[in-house]
Parts: C-alpha cells; structure tokens; sequence
C-alpha cells in the first residue's frame, strides 16, 4: 500500500522532507519510524491525515504521516 | 526593588516624579504589580487615553539578578483596544536594567495639557522628566539612533513610534535587545496608545554604577540557577528546537495538524506553508550571514530569536517569530519570508502590534481594498499607517474597528483584540482561553497549543472538548504566576515535563527573598492575580456574554477537521471556578 511520510525539523537531517512509499499492509507507524532510525524516545508530534495517533497506529493505504521531534513556540 | 516612581505627567507646573516605599505591593513584580495597581488604583471606567489611566511599568520578581531567563517585563493599564485591564509582556533589556535601579514599578499617570513630547531619564542619581519636541513623529529606528548619540549604548530604551504619538489602538512600546534595535515589543492592547496619550516619547534607562540584585542566600540561589539552566538544556523544546528554529517551527506543526488560520480564517491549511517555515526561515538567515540563534537579553538560554539579512546580507529586523510570520503570512495569503520579514520591520519601526496589524491587513484584503496574496500591496497599506492618512488611522486602531468600517462579518477578535494563530475550531483548548482569558483574544495567557497539540505537559485531544476547561484554568493561573517572576515563558515546556526544573525554580524564588516557596504558593499568586484582573473587567462592565468567540466559529466549519467550536457557553463560564 502507498503511503506519504513527511519529515520535519531536525527529522530531515540526513533523511527528507517527503517521500511517498510502498508499505507492507499491518504496518504501524512505529514500523515506518523504525525503519527510518528515528528514536523512539525523540519523537514529538505523529500525526495521520492531520490528526494525532499513537506508535501503534495501523496505516492504510493512501495516508499521509507527518513526523515531528518534540516542539514547542508560541 | 524596594520602591515605586510614580510619575505625575499632568502636574501643574511640570511632570512631577515621587518615589515611594512599596506599601501593600512589597513583594510583587511582573504582572502581579502591573495588574494590581491597575486594578486597585484606576478607575474602571476610565477613559483609556484620559488622566486617570495608568501606566505600570515592572519588572518581574527575579529580574536583575543573576538568574538566567528573567528579563521579561510587564505593562500594565487600562487597554483602549479591549476596555479590560492589560499586562503586556516584552523581552529586552528594559527589565534588568530597571530592576538593578532598584525600582519594583514606574507608574506613569496624568496626562500634560499642550503638546509638548517628553522623554525620562532614569538613573542611579534619580528620575528626569525632560521635554524633547526634536522626536516628535520619529519612529522607532530613527529615534534609537538619535537618542544613541545622547545616551550612548550602555543603557536600555523603552520607546514608541508614530503610532503610539497618534494613539493608534495597534501601537506598542518597542524595548532594545542587547544590540540596541528597537525589536522585543510590548505589542498587545494597545500599550502604546497610552504612553503616547501621557505624551512620552522615550524611557532611557541607564544602570552604570548598579549592581545585579543579591539573592537573601547567595549560594543556594546559585545552585538553584545552575540546576534551572541545566533543565532547560536538556528538555529537547527549550535546549534544542526552540534555538535551532525559533518559534516559527510551529507554521509545519499547525498547518500538518489543520489548525494554522488562513486567508482570514477561511481553511485550516495554506498551500504555501512550507515557503515561510521555520525550517526554511532558519535555512534563508544562516545563508544570508544572519543568525537563526539569538537571545532578546542578556542571560537567556533558550535563545529562540534570530537575525534576518535581506538578500545582500545587510541587517533587516530580528527573526519574525511564528504569530508574525502567520499573522503577515498565512492569514493574508503570503507564502514569501522576505515580505514578512519587510512588514516586521515596519511594524517594529512604527510600533505597532505585529499581530494585531497581520490580522487587519487580512481583514482588509477581505473586505476587497486588496487582494488576498498582494505582497506589495500589504506593504503599501502599512505605509498608510506609518503616513497616518485616514485609511492608516482606520487600519491602526486594529481588526475589530477595520472590520466594521469595512462591512466585514468574520472579524477573529474577542473583547476587540485580535486572534493569534491557532484556529480554536482544530484546537478546542485554545478557544477557551481566547474566550475567558482577562487580555481579549491571546494564546499566551493559557497555552493550551502545549498540550493539545505539541503533546508537551500532557495529552488532550486537540478536536474535543473533554479537559479542556481544566486544562486552560491550570495554564491561566499558571501563566499569571510566571508572568509575574519576569521568566520567559518559554520556560515553561521545560518545568511542565521536569519537575526537578520546576523545583529548581520554586528554589530560585524561594532563596532569593529568603522564604520557602511551593507549587501551591505559585497557584495562589497566579489566582490572586487573575482575580484582580477579573474584578477590574467586571467593574468595567464586561460580563460572562463577553467570554465567548466571534458566532462563524460556531457555525462555520473548517477544513480539514470540518469542525466547529463546540464547547458549551455554561463550560467557557467555570474557567474562573475554583
Ligand atoms: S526564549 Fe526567546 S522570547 Fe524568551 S527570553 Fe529567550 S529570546 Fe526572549
């Protein structure tokens, strides 16, 4: 299944800003951040299609998951 | 900090300055002085441009000392934008400065006949009031530049531009960082408006021959401080992304979560969002030779400024923080840094509200004087204020009022002020404190954007409505607490995951003025603050029908979420029940 994974902040150093890819069906987002070696322990913000999930979260074909590291600003 | 200068402007024969002992407000800084002053000395029918409005100048508790991040200071008055009582906060070097003079408040009050422009000098030999006519109209940059020649570079300048001599309701009171330029604001409420109205120009503010404010026990406020700095290291918001990208970080965060308003509160998501990122925004100043790390006074960590060069590497203004980059951005459609970062300027220069401004300018491209995206048409009409032609006057007194000139329905203020950059439809925790905060429409009086979205402090869903009245109560009273300390607040994604930073802080306050503070002494300052704000609105008039939202947020709904407001009126009224 197709899925959209955007990066941000210091995710992209090293890695990319966007890349759509060809995921295995049951794939998690941890899977995806694994494979990608972000630390577990870094990640801020996951967010499907706009809305906040947690590692377990299941994708489906055709979602967009954004990545942050832990942020803040006002 | 053991006195108060009351300075006397309307004083027949001259501005007259007296300096007393604290009274029944030994103790207090920041905030807490500001808003119980006003509270307690200013009549709450007060015209807000009249004689018996005053200005409350302080720096918070911990200012001047050697603790770092405690250069914040508090303005306080009657707001002639809202009508309600106001504290706005700016970094600089102001409040260091003024507290190591030893002064816990300077309390401009009266207002002179005739229209002669003052400036006031403030130094370890005392208070001059000296009339300077030289400034009238000056703006911002100008005016430093001037006054440098006269006062040198070792001492801090509070001024106002253009805008706050024409008592715009937008105007500001612009404080230098460390290098002098006119960039850390006292932007909201219209601040400036009223300096303008007591006719003063400029506050220079020079401590040579001062010394840092002692700590009742030196060596366990040392420790304190060194623990505090070591926490804000190491909390990945305050240690790493909050320096590396500034505030601005949040345009991806917003706009990927479907919160980030754009073309007037129209969508949730801008198409050109990653063109003014903080991400590109932090690429574009380390390129052109500026910096994407910088301090807004001396002794802070987290560094979440920045310098912005223009296209040959030439000074333009500080790094535009994210409300600036949004308000001059997405809100009217523009997806170019270098516009923004133009406008900012201007802002700074004429001293006016960056938000404030941003959210008019959009309201004005929808009522159809420009188009949305016009870049060279947003400068122009900033150009009308900084003239102050008719339309510049109309457009300076703020959103609210160009709204109604111009026949516009969706106006996004409340009690008059204008919203930041959250949309309160995708997060619904940000509405309430829109709704119920004392300023009108702010984010920083209850940050709820933490938890809601950036899941710092804890977790609660940004698109419903369980937690959310809690969750804004705690922040307010939080926020009035550290508000009054003179810390950034930005310290506060640090003390809200770490309760060791929390500690230390509890500690830095604690061995300062030589008593023991709790977590339950800060919630009580915070409350007794906020109740004093909350007594002068009510005094003023403003009732529970006041705390609400505009009616498009609830009854337009906002892609991509498709959501409206949905909180109930009977829960926006137990925010202040506790
Ligand atoms: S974190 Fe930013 S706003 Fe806060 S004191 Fe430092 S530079 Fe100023």
């Amino acid at each position: 299944m197709n899925i959209t994974v955007k990066l941000f902040a210091s995710f992209r150093n090293g890695r990319f800003e966007i890349k759509s890819g060809d995921y295995p069906p049951g794939t998690t987002v941890a899977d995806v951040s694994d494979c990608l070696n972000l630390p577990q322990n870094e990640l801020g913000i996951m967010l499907v299609n706009s809305c906040h999930v947690k590692l377990d979260r299941v994708l489906v074909e055709g979602d967009t998951l954004a990545l942050f590291p832990l942020l803040g600003g006002g | 900090m053991d006195k108060i200068a009351r300075i006397d402007m309307g004083a027949a024969g001259g501005p007259k300055v007296t300096v007393g002992d604290l009274g029944e407000y030994a103790g207090l800084g920041g905030r807490a002085m500001t808003s119980l002053v006003v509270a307690a000395e200013v009549h709450p029918l007060a015209h807000a441009l009249g004689a018996e409005n005053k200005l409350v100048i302080s720096p918070g508790m911990l200012s001047g000392t050697t603790g770092s991040m405690t250069g914040r200071l508090s303005v306080g008055c009657k707001s002639p934008l809202t009508g309600t009582i106001k504290e706005s906060n700016a970094g600089g070097q102001a409040a260091q400065v003024l507290a190591r003079l030893g002064y816990a408040a300077v309390i401009l009050e009266g207002k002179p006949v005739g229209d002669d422009l003052y400036k006031i000098v403030i130094n370890k030999d005392g208070i001059k009031v000296i009339v300077d006519n030289s400034l009238k109209m000056m703006d911002n940059y100008l005016l430093v530049a001037k006054l440098r020649q006269e006062f040198g570079d070792k001492v801090a300048y509070m001024t106002i531009g253009s805008a706050g001599e024409r008592k715009l309701l937008a105007a500001s009171i612009a404080c230098t960082d460390p290098e002098l330029r006119p960039t850390r604001h006292c932007g909201r409420g219209g601040v400036g408006a009223v300096m303008g109205a007591k006719r003063v120009k400029a506050i220079i503010l020079d401590d040579a021959g001062m010394k840092m404010r002692p700590a009742k026990d030196l060596d366990k406020f040392r420790d304190a401080n060194r623990l505090f700095v070591e926490g804000l290291r190491k909390h990945p918001v305050t240690g790493e992304g909050l320096p590396a990208y500034g505030t601005n970080v949040l345009t991806n965060v917003l706009n990927e979560a479907g919160g980030y308003p754009t073309n007037n509160f129209k969508s949730g998501q801008f198409a050109g969002s990653s063109k003014i990122s903080g991400e590109a925004q932090a690429e574009l100043e380390i390129k052109r030779g500026g910096s994407a790390t910088h301090g807004c006074h001396r002794g802070c960590v987290i560094q979440c400024s920045g310098i912005y060069n223009d296209k040959d590497g030439k000074y333009l203004t500080k790094q535009p923080e994210y409300e600036t980059v949004w308000s001059h951005g997405g809100h009217c459609g523009i997806d170019d840094l270098d516009t923004i970062a133009q406008l900012d300027r201007i802002d700074d220069n004429i001293g006016v509200d960056t938000i404030e401004m941003g959210v008019t300018i959009g309201i004005a491209m929808d009522a159809g004087l420009i188009e949305f995206g016009d870049k060279a048409g947003a400068i122009r009409l900033m150009e009308e204020v900084q003239k102050g032609t008719p339309l510049g006057r109309v457009l300076g007194s703020g959103a609210g009022i160009t709204g109604k000139v111009f026949g516009v329905e969706r106006v996004p203020v409340v009690k008059n002020q204008a919203l930041p950059a959250y949309d309160p439809r995708a997060v619904q925790g940000i509405g309430v404190t829109y709704a119920t905060t004392t300023q009108g429409a702010d984010h920083t009086a209850g940050y709820a954007i933490a938890t809601n979205i950036l899941k710092v402090g804890g977790d609660v869903d940004p698109l419903k409505t369980e937690g959310q009245i809690e969750l804004s109560r705690n922040l307010q009273i939080a926020t009035a607490a550290i508000d009054s300390t003179g810390m950034c607040l930005f310290i506060a994604f640090a003390i809200l995951d770490q309760p060791e930073t929390f500690q230390a802080l509890l500690d830095m306050l604690g061995s300062f003025y030589g008593i023991t503070m709790t977590g339950d002494d800060v919630v009580a300052l915070g409350k007794k603050v906020l109740s004093a704000e909350r007594d002068f609105n009510t005094r003023a008039g403003f009732t529970k029908h006041d705390d609400r939202l505009p009616r498009f947020f609830y009854n337009e709904p906002i892609a991509p979420h498709n959501q409206t407001f949905l909180m109930k009126d009977e829960e926006l009224d137990e925010v202040f029940n506790w």
